[in-house]
């Protein structure tokens, strides 16, 4: 029987924290290489090149509109192989909980971790557990660390091409503004994250072909990951404001909170650089899969501002936008 | 339909601009907006290149940390990093640099000073009321826009009891530094953008003193592009025609004589004083200090702030970009030994900062061969 609130012992390796294995954790995410409980999984071989990612997860509060730390740190770490052209198989999971944590909350976290998994058709297979004294943490944090088996080699920004297209699967900006809207108190109304695994959208572009490059576009949103793309290279982005989904909840937490939307973390949107040629067969298939309705040719490659991402607004006007400084902060009035 | 939806998407602006620019003809306009959010505005809406070159817009000095000193972001920071002190600030605040190169609220928090931020004052009375042992300090910076939230919070604290709650007042007047920059040598403008979240407080007729002592058109503005579009036409039109007159066009939210209980809150908290500007010196009247009821909960006072004198950082010429004396690209500094990761002045770190602005929204764009 498991308390109500984690100890220090939960953490000390002994009688509780083979409790807190065999109660929770490995009936939460049960497959055989977790089963075994030796020190580490022994998978089978991989069909291909393995592909190898890791995250950690922090966030705060660690459950906010549409998910919690465990399913987004599962998705983290399945979108990250996914983006690097992988289909994510395995995952691990540490924990680092607070002293004092309600063991009802772990358990939401580890079973949102494990069906969020499930619906990835990724596998839990190894772990581990530590309890920090009180004030050490922020409550629990996750890392999970994620392999796969590589799919789509060659995926790299120096392959995009002049007259290439700029895809994006969804809205941009829920994750940050919802979390960020939960920070200040304000939760409530239409505003939820967007965390979710990419696995099957990610497959469908991939599945098109034309494909350049990946990225699912976390902390400093949209803005940041495009300036990535191009940052040092003799290309540029020009994006459509009026073409960039934003959800209206969205724009106006942002209104509110004095973010931009673009800057904001996404945590279940990939961006995608596509051939020409390829870009409506890929919306189309993003748009038929659930996640991907709002699919968008938000923009395109160019020569003319070689290394920038711009933004040109419906009445002509237009804009650099550079990558993020630090954090986005609150302004003032 | 968002109240502001159809500000925000309108197919009037290039129409607009255009006929601002056909007007003009061959003179040239120079207005000035004188809001940290106008600044961001007019940037993001990529309004500039549009109107030129016919219309030059300014920023003056509307960014509440840009216009404070150096010095007074030392005695900030000294404050901060004082044991037992628990600081409650803006977001803004936390990247702005003293005199020393780095040193910031973001980094005395990171070795240890208690540096929490707030969305609105009344936060830091919760964290006063709830951490006893504390001594928290609400660093009120801002204009005649946060004035009320803050004198509410003070308020707040006195109905409550908290003893342990004070406030450190960097809060600004716009009046009076409206009057010192017109009376600035040298100083010349076309007509003026009024900041239409002052003026929501205010009313818009406290700028009717701008065509009326000046002769400069003045108009109330919001923030979506077609305000500010709309707003500039007004300008333009009055400027040519010599008919200075003041225009409200923000008129869903401003009125002519403001918001009653918020300018009362300001009145029964705070008395006007002499203020220090950075780029403008000490103005009479500029700033706000405790009326006496309230000096229990002056921090300045319990804390012995004194802030010291301090030019600012050598090359950094924020002064002068806030007196729209110098366009940020103009500063010697601008993009190179100061950008928003490393920035040097205040006008860099700000949000609403001209030259982060100017950096973010790219005025470093490259203007188009079409």
């Amino acid at each position: 029987m498991l308390d109500d609130r984690i100890t220090l012992d939960y953490g000390s390796g002994g009688q509780k924290t083979s409790e807190l294995i065999e109660t929770l954790l490995v009936p939460s995410f049960q497959n055989d290489a977790l089963s075994r409980l030796g020190d580490g999984a022994v998978l089978p071989a991989l069909p291909s090149q393995p592909v190898f990612s890791t995250d950690s997860f922090v966030v705060s509060p660690w459950r906010f509109p549409g998910g919690n730390v465990g399913k987004l740190a599962v998705c983290g770490t399945v979108n990250d192989v996914c983006m690097a052209g992988g289909e994510p198989l395995y995952l691990s999971l540490a924990m680092v909980i607070e002293e004092g944590f309600a063991m009802e909350s772990l358990r939401e976290i580890v079973q949102s971790a494990a069906e969020t998994a499930r619906e990835a058709g990724v596998q839990i297979v190894t772990g581990d557990t530590k309890v920090v004294e009180r004030g050490a943490c922020d409550g629990i944090y996750l890392n999970t660390a994620g392999i796969g088996a590589l799919r789509a080699p060659g995926l790299s920004p120096r392959a995009i091409r002049e007259g290439d297209s700029v895809i994006v699967s969804g809205s941009a900006g829920c994750h940050g503004a919802a979390v960020m809207m939960a920070r200040a108190g304000l939760g409530g109304g239409a505003l939820r994250s967007d965390c979710m695994a990419l696995h099957r959208l990610s497959a469908a572009v991939l599945a098109c072909g034309g494909v350049r490059v990946l990225r699912d576009p976390t902390r400093g949103g949209v803005a940041t990951t495009l300036n990535e793309f191009v940052e040092g290279s003799a290309l540029g982005v020009e994006l459509e404001e009026d073409a960039i989904p934003v959800d209206e909840a969205v724009e106006t937490a942002c209104g509110l909170l004095g973010l931009d939307p673009l800057y904001c973390a996404c945590e279940g949107r990939l961006l995608a650089v596509t051939a020409p040629e390829q870009t409506e067969q890929a919306l189309a298939a993003l748009r038929a899969l659930p996640g991907g309705e709002q699919a968008a040719r938000i923009g395109s490659v160019t020569a003319r501002f070689p290394g920038r991402v711009t933004l040109r607004n419906a009445f002509g006007g237009s804009r650099v936008l550079a990558k993020l400084a630090g954090a986005q902060l609150p302004r003032i009035c | 339909m968002r109240f502001d939806e159809g500000f925000r998407r309108p197919e009037g602006v290039p129409r607009l601009a255009q006929a601002i620019r056909e007007q003009a003809g061959s003179r040239t306009l120079r207005f000035m907006e004188i809001c940290g959010t106008h600044t961001m505005a007019i940037a993001k809406a990529g309004l500039r290149p549009l109107l030129a070159p016919q219309v030059r817009l300014l920023s003056g000095p509307g960014c509440p940390v840009c216009v404070t000193p150096a010095g007074v972001i030392d005695a900030v920071l000294e404050l901060a990093a004082r044991p037992g002190v628990t600081l409650v600030s803006y977001g803004d605040l936390l990247r702005v640099p003293g005199s020393a190169r780095g040193d910031t609220l973001l980094r005395r928090r990171a070795l240890g000073a208690d540096v929490r931020v707030a969305y609105s004052p009344l936060e830091a009375v919760e964290i006063a009321a709830r951490e006893p042992a504390r001594e928290v300090v609400f660093l009120g910076v801002g204009f005649e826009t946060t004035a009320p939230g803050t004198a509410a919070c003070v308020l707040e604290a006195a109905e409550r009891g908290l003893k342990n709650f004070s406030l450190l007042c960097l809060l600004k007047r716009t009046f009076p530094a409206l009057r010192a920059l017109l009376g600035a040598p040298g100083f010349s403008v076309d007509g003026f953008l009024c900041p239409g979240h002052v003026a929501a407080v205010t009313g818009a007729e406290a700028f009717a003193f701008l065509p009326r002592e000046y002769g400069l058109p003045a108009v109330v503005a919001g923030f979506e592009p077609a305000d500010l579009a709309a707003s500039c036409a007004l300008l333009t039109k009055m400027a040519l025609a010599g008919t200075p007159r003041l225009v409200n066009t923000y008129t869903r939210l401003v009125s002519a004589e403001g918001n009653g209980p918020a300018l009362a809150a300001i009145g029964r908290v705070f008395r006007p004083v002499d203020s220090e500007w950075r780029g403008l010196g000490l103005l009479p009247e500029s700033g706000y200090a405790l009326r006496e009821p309230f000096r229990p909960f002056d921090a300045a006072e319990r804390f012995g702030f004194r802030p010291k004198e301090h030019a600012g950082p050598a090359g950094c010429r924020c002064g002068d970009v806030i007196r729209g004396a110098c366009e940020p690209r103009g500063c010697p500094l601008f993009g190179k030994a100061c950008t928003p990761v490393d920035p040097v002045g205040p006008c860099m770190v700000s949000a609403e900062g001209s030259c982060a602005a100017s950096w973010k929204y790219g005025d470093v764009l490259p203007r188009e061969e079409e």
